[in-house]
């Protein structure tokens, strides 16, 4: 059997770590950010209705972007409180 | 000797740094849980400027967090009795009180003759509006937002060209993608956190000491202390986004809530109410808010439950929502007069907090 070689490290940060459970998630087999996005909105319906953006090993990233091996990827809600 | 003395004399700031500080003019918008520590650290370092601007009054919920005022000061305007305060303190700021929100018609002539904009404000169409007026004016601008027990940090458009907020969020999220007021608490010690920082990060751009958070966003955690550190870059839709030039900018909607045309005053309402016995009145806040409206007939439809139509809607020729502040009665407003056409639904401004509710 192959061996699962491509693992990810989600971080989430205000309402959408609230939707996760968790502001922590490692997943595997996620190639991009498409998929990752598609995967989520399956697993949490609610994001589907919510903005965030994405960062890459603490980048910003717009558009579907390749996402390596091992990556950190930052789910970013937009905050308005003050 | 002077009272800048201990930040005069730190390597690398000095006499120059402390002249820059004097001669600059930065305008804060919004005095609340963010604008009040930021206001009280930058006029303490010695701005020479301070603008700040804000339409809201004090509400007694507001004092766990806006720390400038006090229970004699609840129903005061909040830029009026930040400047109060501030100029009671030091002789040699000099002290711009604006007491109105900003919008799109005032807000070109307010926020042009300053260095720097500090966003202290609470909701996304004045995030919105601020970015996009700072962007057209060329202003620098200090952003800082709060959600629960997080905080983000931002130096957005120091130069042509830089990073804005619609590089990381191009457009607002709808109304429906909110949370509601009612849902998000807050420690008065987060905002307090971050508007410090906001100052900080002032006092660091205007002086060029140390670095400024330019290109990136922070992202802080109260919980655990946790910073996250992010680089931002353009996106290609951001500019896009942004409007053309200033005719543009005055005539878009930013959905701001003091111009929505569903909004109504207490003393408006209550005399239409008396006027036309088809009119209803509700409340639409949780069953276990407070307080409670006294001596008027009112029903009791909150927000989180089912927003189903009514007989008494149906046949109601005016109805009046109200909640706690005026946000979720504001929505709740919209989302009604989608289905029942026709007919007058309106949203009590300021809500039960509002100076104006008719509370004994």
């Amino acid at each position: 059997m192959e061996m699962v070689t491509h693992r990810i490290k989600i971080r989430a940060f205000g309402m959408i770590a609230e939707k996760l459970g968790a502001d922590c998630l490692d997943l595997d087999s996620i190639p991009t950010t498409e998929v990752l996005r598609g995967y989520l909105y399956q697993q949490f319906p609610e994001l589907e209705k919510m903005k965030f953006g994405i960062a890459i090993n603490k980048k910003l990233v717009s558009g579907n972007q390749p996402i390596p091996n091992e990556a950190e990827v930052a789910l970013l809600p937009p905050f308005s409180g003050g | 000797m002077s009272r800048f003395v201990r930040q005069v004399i730190l390597p690398g700031f000095g006499n120059e740094a402390q002249q820059k500080l004097k001669k600059s003019k930065v305008l804060i918008i919004g005095a609340g849980g963010l604008g009040c520590p930021a206001l009280l650290y930058l006029a303490a370092a010695g701005i020479g400027t301070i603008g700040i601007i804000d339409g809201d009054t004090i509400a007694e919920s507001n004092l766990n967090r806006q720390v400038m005022y006090g229970e004699a000061e609840v129903g005061i305007n909040k830029a009026q009795a930040a400047a109060h305060h501030l100029k009671s303190k030091y002789h040699d700021v000099n002290i711009q009180c604006i007491p109105e929100f900003l919008t799109t018609s005032n807000a070109v002539s307010y926020i042009q003759t300053y260095d720097l904009v500090i966003d202290g404000s609470d909701n996304f169409p004045t995030r919105y509006l601020v970015n996009d007026i700072c962007v057209l004016l060329g202003k620098p601008l200090v952003f800082a937002a709060i959600y629960q027990n997080e905080g983000q940090l931002a130096l957005f458009n120091t130069k042509k060209g830089d990073i804005h907020y619609r590089d990381l969020f191009p457009e607002p999220p709808k109304d429906s993608e909110i949370p509601n007021c009612n849902e998000t608490g807050v420690l008065g010690v987060l905002p307090g956190i971050m508007g410090i920082m906001q100052a900080a990060e002032a006092i660091k751009f205007l002086t060029g000491y140390g670095e400024v958070l330019t290109g990136k966003i922070l992202y802080y955690n109260l919980l655990n202390h946790q910073t996250y550190t992010l680089a931002l870059e353009k996106h290609p839709a951001s500019e896009q986004m942004l409007p053309n030039n200033l005719t543009e900018f005055e005539s878009r909607d930013y959905a701001l809530f003091c111009d929505a045309k569903e909004v109504i005053s207490w003393k408006e309402a209550l005399g239409l109410i008396e006027k036309n016995s088809k009119s209803i009145l509700i409340d639409v806040r949780e069953l276990n808010e407070r307080p409670e409206l006294q001596g008027h007939a009112h029903m009791k439809i909150p927000f989180s439950g089912p927003h189903d139509i009514i007989p008494e809607m149906k046949e109601a020729e005016g109805i009046y929502l109200f909640c706690q502040s005026g946000i979720r009665s504001l929505r709740m407003a919209r989302e009604l007069s989608q289905t029942l056409s026709g007919k007058k639904i309106y949203s009590i401004i300021g809500g039960i907090e509002s100076p104006d509710a008719p509370l004994n």
